[in-house]
């Protein structure tokens, strides 16, 4: 019960949000896409043991697909990105906004698909191999597709500006944004406790193990990979409707931007859990923010040294702080006591 | 009786070094089969050969009927071949439950079947065969807080959640305190007849096999020395002069 | 489509290019694979997959710039940036490294690439992010009538290069410390016991590496360009050529580095110079896939 009026102040507070704080709405809009790429992350890092650097080969990409196909239903995809023509080809209305929905789904989709194949090739690989193999999926995308002239190359895409007035606009995204965290947050509590989910974490407590019981590793770890890329997708699509302009090795594949973020947002987190990522995401953002603009131009080095201080020191995050401090608020408990009166029997 | 891991003419080198040379046996279906001899005399390469840890040179390895030489480990595991760890390999951050759980043949579901929940007969079973293994009191400890023999009869509870066919053990009892080991051999026999499921025990402990097993196989310096029943066996002046040979 | 076909023929026509891209590409894949041995290295001893490997090198580039911009004598910049490098690989160990060699090997792995961006950045704001480079005062030799230039320049990159790479293999297989290093290398509790001191032989061996890097980029911005944000790629490259070669293994290190610059040579000259990070990249796609099938043979992933 008590549950149950979180659950509801909280999504009253998330559809609330964007009304209350009307200067923050893009902002708000990116901290949901922290919060998915982070739970994402998660997917694989926390609850399979599969440590990707690579995961921002699926927004970038979902980027690219959502643009390609909100541009392919109208026009020609080669001529409109003929860097002048982009201007004169309009959009109206209806096309935008059936191009922005197939294209974030189509994404979504296309995104899934090709985690499974490229899956399939990578998780072969183990541990480290596995996380340089994704990132040099990801830097490879990015430069492949730079070179790329059909979508742009280097420029990019622009897409056509969202019609309605500015704010509607930004709450328009906000929403696109909030409701695949929404639906993630949702998907995932389910996952987690079905057989699948105990299957992925015997995966990641001890492969060889789980192989060894006839569990259809690679088949799980795909699906869970394909899971995640799906809604990487996704938010990728919005954004490149939510930025209008992009291009590919500074916004789509951006690996050391976002694509390191998610990880350091999980790590603060806490592996592994389903509020750590959430709660690591606004940790970053919300300091990210805040401090981003003071260390004039030293950001990014306080960004490396901000990695290197959570994994060095704080590699299990809040979450796994927290576990340590006060395991009865996870329900390990019963263990606990058990344990100890398991072992004044022994001694006694 | 016909036999359902069938291995014929086996061969395994590490770097010159030949582990197991033209080795050939064969596990009877329903029965408990015993792999003996001193140490270093190539059993676990055998046993490694037959789960799929690694290639073979020479021979095929057929389970019912077929040919698994050049499978990997999980597809292997997948037709209903278990194995044990020697180094036992249970989830430690997990309950017994959890364990239990985890260990569901997931070679009989259908895919969308992995997304339900267990079921209440899932869970009674976990209970059942914790309780079969002595287990049942501890089932909610971390079970990387139980001993090693505890570990290792919930390894051992884990795989006949799994319902495999045949169960390859490696050496069940080392590390075992001898008080116990006469109710794990008890335990062996039982799931032998109660369950239905084939062994295949790799072990040293001479009392033990001589006990359990209905045919022996030994080894030595990689070569197959002497088969028959325990009391053959015992018997063969060859496989003693093997172990005494060793010490 | 139609320029790569051409840039193909072109091979076929005049088989002396073949020729040029082949000698360029072993003389860049030189100092590929002194960084590559590095990594070997660190990988072999201490179990740590060193992502900032690359802005190793790019930092030594700078040192070696930096003072030759002072007006030292280029030449000298590389046992300068091999020394500087030392000190800062030391520090670095000593702060990071000896704090993560026990975890599992992603945080080591993270660890390095949150040290890989900080370096990154840092040359960035000190150096500025243009390409730079030391010209050197030498002659270029010209062969097969002016198809083949060999700028004296990069012969000399190169003879140091494979001193350098003498020096470290004599010292591995000569000294105390090399032996030490090798030992811990095979196991480092058995070494431990024989009463090695492993946590010195780490620092040093992690000292080592960044100083061979450092002269390695030293030698690299004389006789090529480096820029702040370069670094990432020769960690790649290290990666693939320590993944296509194995552990411990020096002549495959060897080759795999001399191979892998000549194959990046061919890339750029068929797919255009806009390709050539893309085609380091895909390499480490490729020797990876084509490792994991080899272990698929041996019923094993690649671990």
């Amino acid at each position: 019960m008590k549950k149950a009026i979180f659950y509801v102040a909280l999504l009253v507070f998330i559809t609330a949000a964007p009304f209350l704080f009307p200067d923050f709405r893009t902002q708000l809009a990116t901290l949901w896409l922290m919060i998915v790429v982070s739970m994402t992350w998660d997917m694989t890092g926390g609850q399979m043991g599969y440590n990707s650097l690579g995961n921002i080969f699926f927004y970038g990409t979902g980027m690219y697909v959502a643009a390609i196909i909100c541009i392919g239903l109208v026009h020609d995809v080669g001529l409109y990105n003929d860097a002048a023509r982009s201007e004169i080809m309009k959009f109206t209305d209806t096309q935008y906004f059936v191009g922005a929905i197939v294209g974030i789904l189509g994404a979504g989709i296309f995104c899934a698909i090709s985690a499974v194949v490229i899956g399939y090739v990578t998780f072969g690989l183990r541990g480290p191999y596995f996380a340089i193999g994704t990132l040099g999926v990801a830097i490879a995308a990015g430069e492949l597709v730079s070179n790329w002239e059909w979508v742009g190359g280097g420029q990019g895409i622009a897409l056509p500006v969202y019609p309605g007035d500015l704010d509607t606009g930004k709450i328009f995204f906000y929403f696109l944004f909030a409701i695949c965290g929404v639906v993630l947050f949702i998907f995932l509590k389910w996952l987690y406790q079905t057989r699948f989910g105990a299957a992925v974490n015997a995966i990641r407590d001890d492969e060889e193990k789980a192989e060894a019981m006839g569990i259809h590793t690679l088949r799980y770890k795909l699906t869970m990979w394909a899971l995640a890329a799906f809604f990487v997708g996704m938010v990728g699509g919005i954004s490149a409707f939510q930025l209008i302009h992009f291009e590919p090795l500074e916004t789509a594949y951006q690996t050391i931007n976002l694509g390191i973020f998610m990880v350091v947002c999980v790590l603060l987190g806490g592996k592994g859990t389903l509020w750590g990522p959430i709660i690591g995401a606004i940790l970053f953002h919300v300091i990210k923010e805040v401090t981003w603009n003071y260390l004039l131009g030293w950001q990014w080095v306080a960004l490396g040294a901000l990695i290197v201080v959570t994994v060095v020191y704080f590699q299990d995050g809040l979450m796994g702080w927290l576990l340590l401090k006060k395991p009865e608020w996870f329900g390990v408990r019963v263990e606990k006591k058990e344990s100890t009166t398991e072992s004044v029997g022994g001694a006694s | 009786m016909s036999s359902i891991i069938d291995v014929q003419g086996v061969s395994k080198s590490y770097g010159g070094v030949l582990a197991n040379t033209d080795i050939s046996m064969q596990v009877q279906k329903g029965g408990i089969t015993g792999l003996i001899g001193p140490n270093g005399s190539g059993k676990t390469t055998l046993f490694n050969s037959i789960v799929g840890y690694h290639p073979i040179d020479e021979g095929s390895i057929r389970f019912e009927g077929k040919e698994i030489s050049k499978l990997p480990v999980q597809s292997i595991a997948r037709l209903g071949l278990l194995r044990t760890f020697q180094q036992t390999r249970i989830y430690g951050a997990m309950n017994g439950v959890e364990n239990m759980l985890i260990s569901l043949p997931h070679r009989k579901m259908r895919f969308m079947d992995s997304f339900g929940q267990n079921s209440k007969a899932d869970y009674e079973r976990a209970d059942m065969l914790l309780d079969f293994v002595g287990l049942y009191e501890k089932r909610f400890l971390k079970s990387g807080s139980l001993s090693f023999g505890q570990q290792k009869l919930l390894e051992f509870a884990m795989a006949l959640m799994n319902e495999p066919t045949v169960l390859l053990l490696d050496e069940p009892t080392a590390g075992i305190n001898p008080t116990l080991i006469n109710g794990l051999i008890d335990r062996l026999k039982r799931a032998n007849t109660e369950f239905g499921i084939t062994l295949f025990i790799i072990e040293h402990n001479m009392r033990v096999i001589m006990n359990m097993a209905d045919k022996i196989y030994c080894l030595a310096h990689g070569k197959m020395l002497a088969s028959g029943t325990p009391q053959e066996i015992q018997g063969d002046q060859r496989v003693v002069d093997a172990y005494l040979g060793a010490h | 489509m139609d320029q790569i076909l051409g840039n193909i023929s072109l091979l076929f026509e005049f088989p002396v290019v073949n020729l040029k891209i082949v000698i360029d590409g072993l003389m860049i894949g030189a100092l590929f694979a002194l960084a590559a041995y590095g990594l070997a290295l660190v990988w072999g001893v201490m179990n740590v997959k060193n992502l900032a490997q690359g802005d190793f090198v790019i930092a030594g580039g700078y040192v070696a710039w930096y003072l030759a911009k002072l007006g030292l004598p280029p030449l000298f910049g590389v046992p300068i940036a091999f020394v500087i490098m030392w000190g800062i690989g030391w520090v670095i160990y000593k702060t990071v490294i000896s704090r993560v060699i026990e975890r599992d090997l992603f945080t080591s792995l993270l660890a390095t690439f949150g040290l890989a961006i900080m370096m990154a950045q840092i040359m960035n704001l000190l150096f500025g992010s243009d390409t730079q480079s030391i010209q050197l005062q030498y002659d270029t030799l010209y062969m097969f009538d002016g198809f083949v230039d060999i700028p004296i320049a990069k012969l000399l990159g190169v003879a140091m290069a494979a001193a350098l790479a003498a020096g470290v293999i004599f010292f591995m297989k000569s000294s105390r410390m090399g032996q030490a290093i090798r030992a811990t290398a095979q196991d480092a509790r058995a070494a431990r016991v024989l009463g090695i001191n492993t946590e010195k032989v780490y620092s040093f061996t992690f000292s080592l590496n960044a100083a061979i890097c450092g002269a390695a980029g030293a030698i690299i911005v004389m006789v090529w360009v480096i820029q702040p944000f370069y670094g990432i790629t020769y960690s790649i490259r290290s990666f693939v050529i320590v993944t296509a070669a194995g552990l411990g293994n020096l002549p495959g290190v060897i080759a795999a580095g001399l191979g892998i610059g000549a194959a990046e040579q061919y890339g750029a000259h068929i797919f255009g110079i806009g390709y050539q990070q893309a085609i380091a990249v895909l390499l480490l796609l490729f020797v990876l896939i084509y490792r994991l099938i080899q272990q698929k043979r041996l019923r094993q992933s690649l671990k």
